[in-house]
């Protein structure tokens, strides 16, 4: 691995096939020291949190995807579908921390709900509270509500933005742009290309968005790499992601998880480690706490993370597919995993503008 | 590069305050590169584990320490002593369990139990189970053994040996302070104790591990000063086979509750294994206990400069009771795929870490 640890420290991009070397790789050590000499290098010490809530509007969804423990049908036992007012009073509820700095939204794609549906309460929350940002809407759901709606993507995401004081979109949705396994586990639902349009849309229109990548089901290592290297060519092109978050698949009470085992931690740290040394042109790699658990998230962040997500509220979508950390975190427990690191904290808001650095 | 971190990175031996650098410096990944080229210096691309079941005989201790969730007093409800008829039941159970090749016993320090107690126990077992290597009682439990024979340590150790015993365990070193001992160990061996009954025991050629219960009350100097105490010891005898870390776990301890201490982070438990290793050059093989650290985290550690992930382990009570979430045991299949999936050989091993061939294809 001498050529290609060569090239990290040069600063020279890496192939596919470096890729896929780094995963056959089971040098840990080496792996997390060559992408925290590169975090080192480009983020330096300061880690990014946020304080902030998840609102998640309903859970009725007609793309039931085999590795989601969320979605439901009507029938099903725990569907709900939050008023305007229900969505306000979390959001009540949350803006009871003054230290609160937005809104995470993201939302089954309910079969009956129109785009004006969504809008109207995003704008609600936007117009109560004006101060909370808002970031929002997978690709997923910008692509259904194009579709629903008979508007381009571009003007749902002009009207989100105008309307609904969207700041930022988020990272979800994007499991592994693959159409091989997305026929496999989210068929109906947004494409590879249809996702990366989004995005590639939403830049254009100077709205930034994350990225993230489900890994751990039926995907293979070279559809990891390919599924990074697509990032980093739209990367290139726009420069619009802020922020790159893998997530492990979690299989409790999914249908996938029938037959898929979680990784291990060894899988998840390589995976972080190698996001960071592929993705060399986006500055944040988020270690999300939630899936990974809090011990695993605090080791990330030598493995190439520079970002631990936020204190979250009240998280129910993972916890649904038996997340086995807690549902929040408090803003001093996160400071307090930060600083036992040696590393700084920094509260951000959704566009990595530095809020408070302790 | 600093001087301190250029010795690390070349395998040098470092020294004390080469060590409190490196500490203080925090950088985790480094460290564990060069826990890495130290582990496979020491035992190549192999990662071993055993087949073993941990018998604890008793749970009723006149030691009383503030840091362990095990002991009850004599005449406690939850109080239990294991007797020969006891004895017999898991050995039966032991001979029925395919290739195991090592019983350890710990136990805690019984009010009134005579020595012959202890003596007859491991004659019992090397009678039932004459191929299993027995590895039993701590310095804490030996030192316990010479108050109440009268004997000196090396006659108990003798005894023992007559009896069975092939090596002792690790624990009971916690921290090699008497500002420590004082306060979560105040009634059990000394430090000078436990060193004393590990030189004789290398001394009559029984092989013993060694440890290092961190994350309560000491400073990182005391941690450090420990490390040292035992890689000194070890320059002498050559003794020891195989270190462990045993981070504090504080629930449902007097300490924790007392001091209001929380569990070790995992990034501090990955750089103390690691600096572990560094420091403790003289040492072959590092233990990751999963039954303390997690599966996960123990497959983690294997990456950090462990080599060895113990046992598969019939029945534990001692951590078990101060709230460890882990199993009580795995099966060898399982083992053998968290260690290949970190690209190491999985070798079982018998207590003296020479690897052992399968009786037959059937596994446990």
């Amino acid at each position: 691995m001498k050529d290609i640890e060569e090239k990290i420290l040069s600063g020279e991009r890496l192939t596919r096939e470096d890729g896929l070397r780094l995963f056959n790789c089971n040098n840990l050590a080496w792996l997390g020291n060559m992408a925290d000499t590169v975090r080192k290098k480009k983020c330096g010490d300061v880690v990014y949190y946020n304080v902030n809530c998840h609102v998640n509007l309903t859970n009725i969804c007609t793309s039931r995807c085999k590795f989601c423990a969320f979605g439901r049908d009507f029938e099903n036992q725990g569907a709900y579908a939050m008023t305007k007012a229900e969505a306000l009073a979390v959001v009540a509820d949350a803006i009871k921390n003054p230290n609160l700095a937005g809104l995470h939204i993201v939302s089954g794609l309910h079969p009956t709900w129109t785009f004006e549906n969504y809008l109207e309460i995003v704008k609600a929350i936007h117009e109560t509270y004006p101060t909370l940002y808002i970031k929002g809407f997978t690709g997923v759901e910008i692509t259904h509500f194009a579709k629903i709606s008979g508007l381009s993507v571009k003007e749902v995401l002009i009207k989100l933005r105008d309307e609904g004081g969207l700041q930022a979109i988020a990272g979800g949705g994007a499991e592994i742009l693959s159409d091989r396994v997305r026929q496999i586990i989210c068929p109906k639902k947004a494409t590879a290309a249809e996702w990366l349009e989004v995005a590639k849309i939403a830049h254009g229109l100077g709205i930034k968005t994350n990225a993230s990548m489900l890994y751990g089901h039926i995907e293979t290592l070279a559809e990891r790499v390919e599924h990074l290297i697509k990032l980093r060519e739209l990367q290139d092109e726009t420069h619009g992601f802020q922020n790159f978050i893998p997530f492990p698949f979690l299989p409790k009470n999914t249908e996938l998880g029938k037959t898929v085992k979680q990784t291990s931690m060894w899988d998840d740290l390589r995976t972080i480690a190698i996001s960071r040394l592929m993705l060399d042109n986006f500055d944040n790699i988020k270690a999300y706490w939630v899936m990974l658990t809090v011990p695993v998230a605090q080791v990330a962040l030598g493995f190439g993370a520079n970002d631990i997500d936020g204190t979250i509220h009240k998280e129910t979508i993972l916890h649904d597919a038996g997340a086995t950390s807690p549902t929040a975190l408090s803003e001093d427990n996160i400071i307090k995993i930060i600083r036992e690191i040696g590393r700084i904290p920094a509260a951000v808001d959704c566009n990595f503008n530095i809020l408070r650095r302790l | 590069m600093e001087d301190f971190k250029q010795k690390a990175l070349a395998g040098e031996r470092l020294n004390f305050d080469d060590a409190l650098n490196l500490y203080r410096d925090n950088d985790l990944l480094f460290l564990a590169k060069c826990a890495r080229q130290m582990k496979e210096r020491k035992s190549g691309n192999k990662i071993f584990y055993t087949i073993n079941r941990h018998i604890n005989l008793t749970n009723i201790c006149s030691s009383n320490c503030p840091l362990c969730a095990f002991q009850v007093k004599d005449g406690d409800k939850r109080g239990f002593v294991l007797e020969s008829a006891d004895i017999e039941k898991i050995l039966q159970d032991c001979q029925n369990t395919k290739n195991l090749s090592e019983v350890h016993i710990v136990s805690a320090l019984h009010p009134n139990k005579n020595f012959d107690y202890y003596l007859n126990i491991v004659k019992q077992v090397k009678t039932a189970l004459p191929k299993v290597d027995v590895k039993a009682f701590t310095p804490v439990e030996v030192v316990n053994f010479a108050k109440i024979s009268g004997l000196s340590v090396k006659e108990v150790l003798i005894e023992l040996q007559a009896a069975g015993l092939d090596s002792l365990p690790g624990g009971g070193a916690e921290i090699f302070s008497d500002r420590v001992r004082q306060i979560i160990c105040p009634k059990k061996a000394t430090a000078a104790e436990w060193l004393e009954v590990m030189q004789t025991a290398h001394e009559l050629g029984i092989r013993t591990n060694a440890s290092m219960m961190f994350g309560h009350i000491e400073t990182i100097e005391e941690r450090l000063q420990h490390l040292f105490t035992l890689r000194n010891l070890q320059d002498k005898t050559g003794g020891f086979q195989a270190f462990m870390l045993f981070p504090f776990h504080p629930a449902n301890t007097i300490l924790g509750a007392e001091k209001n201490i929380q569990c070790v982070g995992s990034w501090e438990n990955l750089k103390m294994l690691a600096l572990s290793r560094l420091i403790l050059d003289n040492i072959d093989h590092f233990k990751a206990f999963w039954i303390m650290l997690t599966l996960p985290i123990a497959q983690l550690a294997l990456g950090f400069g462990a080599d060895d992930l113990d046992g598969t382990i019939g029945e534990e009570k001692i951590i078990h009771a101060a709230g460890a979430k882990t199993k009580t045991g795995i099966t060898r299949s399982d083992l053998e795929k968290i260690i290949r999936e970190t690209g190491y050989k999985p070798i079982r091993r018998d207590t003296f870490y020479q690897e052992v061939q399968n009786d037959n294809s059937a596994s446990s």
